[in-house]
């Protein structure tokens, strides 16, 4: 193994009169005050959020406008801190997307609980939640910070779709080709 | 005959006086909210005047129970838990994390795989060591270093956020790999951070190295020697700033770090001073390894693809085939399946060795867990290191050794 001992050189004198030191000192300040800031002035001028982020959890429809979530409760099983209350309603039959069977009658999310680990998102069979971009949720009792059904479509939107599966299914089934 | 004189003796008057006013030793607590106990560290001192005459650390400000969390759940669910082990690099614990129980499940991750989990480690080790200096620094007098490293942690924060979607909680790694591959052009902003860190770190050291006030407070400052060191089973920068050359890198090497050239720096002294020379050598190990990493980064996959029941499939998988729906539903609820066994994994963390002991009776769960924190051990040797020494040098020495109490206290 390459072990290196860590030099430890004494002082010299003029170092020991502190003046080189304050003198690098003040050469830092000088510099520091020509240079361009680093900061961010934040609530004007926002963070740059790279592809992938993992925000505020939302619910998304599909391009079709169908709510993606089937209420499988996946989410709500894997959610270490237990953010997420799902409750499974059945889709009426008159409903255009009545194929799909269920979605969620109630879904919350409990953001005082949610760690933003991306869990759901991962496990999520339907791709329905979605981490987005938003970062900062604020509220003025416990209760607003519990975002409903609602809300969580609201944050979601539409996002696009590579599979469209139940449709393929409803077609295929129509063409007497289901998996029964 | 010469006449005797009897004179006034002050000295000694002032000498009879200390006798006859016995001084009263002094209990003092510092912290749990003290600014340089890093955290929620309370010490409860006794002083005799400014000299420490007994140290007693009280733990337990920040328990969380993480050990039997991580009974109730399944091993993929546990590493968002383990970021919140030592906060200032979560991707090294979701690293040793999930390497602990792949060794159990037997399991060989992907060179590509491996290789991005040393990128990360290194990459945590160059932040957490940065705060460390920074904070230690701030505690004996130094603000610019400890703007200078938030400067740099931002970048590296950057650079976190786009590999794992969170800039601080990462949860990376997933048992069997990681949770996505780099992004394009990843490794290149990586390089172009190394390239611009080490100008920036050679500043930042010299700003201390060679500074009288630093050297005053650190030189022959809570000296460690080897044998205690050894003794109080200390490890990382604070066993090797003693002289022990105990790196787990090198002497028992995982994630493929057999195959990365670089050097561990010693201590010769077990000083202060020596501490902090070992970090500011070792960040620059750090930039070496991960620039080994980066260009001979093996293709291949970022998990381990035989691995069918302790991995998630992929999710285009998971919407179009039937099989990998059930297989994902299953390893969701039931866990990464584990033989039954027990299995000890020690990493070399930035702040030492965090192990994780953990005995599995097969299944996704384990049951028990047991995590060796290296702050925790570090810390035993508080007591002996504070005894007799100022009261100001014990917040040089607590600077120094270094710890976090969210790992501590788990």
């Amino acid at each position: 193994m390459a072990v290196i001992p860590v030099e430890r050189k004494p002082l010299t004198f003029a170092e020991r009169t502190y003046i080189p030191q304050i003198i690098s000192g003040l050469k830092t300040t000088l510099k520091h005050m020509v240079r361009k800031p680093i900061t961010l002035e934040y609530p004007e001028q926002r963070p740059e959020i790279p592809a992938g982020y993992r925000g505020v959890p939302t619910l998304v429809y599909d391009p079709n406008g169908r709510e993606k979530c089937v209420s499988c409760q996946l989410c709500e099983f894997v959610c270490p801190p237990k953010a997420i209350r799902i409750t499974p309603g059945e889709i009426p039959s008159d409903d255009p997307t009545a194929h799909v069977e269920k979605r969620p009658e109630e879904f919350k999310i409990d953001m005082l609980r949610c760690i933003y680990c991306g869990l759901c998102q991962e496990v999520c069979p339907e791709e329905a939640i979605w981490l987005q971009n938003q970062f900062s949720m604020s509220g003025y009792t416990r209760e607003e910070m519990v975002n409903d059904k609602k809300r969580l479509y609201e944050l979601g939107g539409t996002l696009p779709d590579a599979h469209f599966k139940w449709d393929k299914k409803k077609a295929a089934e129509e063409a007497g080709n289901g998996h029964h | 005959m010469a006449t005797e004189y009897a004179f006034p003796d002050n000295a000694a008057k002032t000498a009879d006086a200390s006798q006859e006013f016995q001084t009263e030793k002094m209990s003092v607590a510092m912290g749990p909210s003290h600014p340089s106990t890093h955290g929620v560290l309370r010490l409860n001192l006794d002083l005799d005047g400014e000299i420490v005459t007994k140290c007693d650390p009280v733990l337990g400000y920040l328990h969380r129970g993480d050990e039997k969390i991580a009974e109730n759940m399944t091993y993929n669910q546990f590493v968002p838990y383990t970021d919140r082990l030592d906060y200032l690099a979560p991707l090294a614990n979701n690293v040793a994390y999930a390497i602990a129980v792949e060794k159990l499940a037997n399991l060989e991750v992907p060179a590509r795989c491996q290789a991005i989990r040393v990128i990360c480690c290194e990459l945590a080790r160059i932040s957490s060591h940065l705060l460390g200096l920074g904070a230690f620094a701030m505690d004996v007098g130094a603000w610019t270093v400890f703007m200078y490293q938030f400067t740099e942690r931002e970048k590296l924060y950057k650079l976190f956020e786009e590999l794992t979607g969170a800039r601080f909680t990462t949860s990376y790694t997933r048992i069997g790999g990681v949770s996505r591959d780099m992004p394009e052009g990843w490794t290149d902003r990586v390089l172009a951070f190394c390239d611009q860190f080490l100008p920036i770190l050679d500043e930042m050291l010299e700003m201390l190295t060679r500074n009288k006030i630093f050297t005053d407070r650190t030189v022959d400052v809570g000296i460690i020697t080897k044998a205690e060191a050894i003794a109080y089973g200390l490890t990382g920068p604070n066993a090797r700033g003693s002289g022990v050359t105990v790196d787990l890198r090198k002497d028992r090497p995982y994630s493929g770090y057999e195959q990365y050239e670089f050097d561990v720096p010693v201590g010769t002294k077990g000083d202060c001073y020596d501490r902090y020379l070992c970090r500011g050598e070792e960040m620059k190990q750090s930039v070496r390894i991960v620039r080994q990493a980066i260009k001979n980064m093996p293709a291949g996959d970022y998990y381990a693809k035989d691995a069918v029941r302790i991995f998630a499939p992929p999710k285009a998988k998971v919407l179009t085939s039937m099989e990998e729906l059930i297989n994902n539903f299953m390893i969701v609820t039931e866990g990464p399946l584990m033989p039954a066994g027990e299995v000890y994994f020690e990493a070399e963390n930035p702040k030492g060795a965090l192990g994780f002991f953990v005995i599995s009776k097969g299944g996704g769960v384990p049951w028990r867990m047991k995590i060796r924190s290296p702050s925790f051990c570090n810390l035993s040797i508080l007591p002996k290191v504070c005894q007799n020494n100022l009261l100001s040098d014990v917040v040089a020495i607590l600077g120094s050794l270094d710890f976090v109490m969210g790992e501590c206290d788990r």
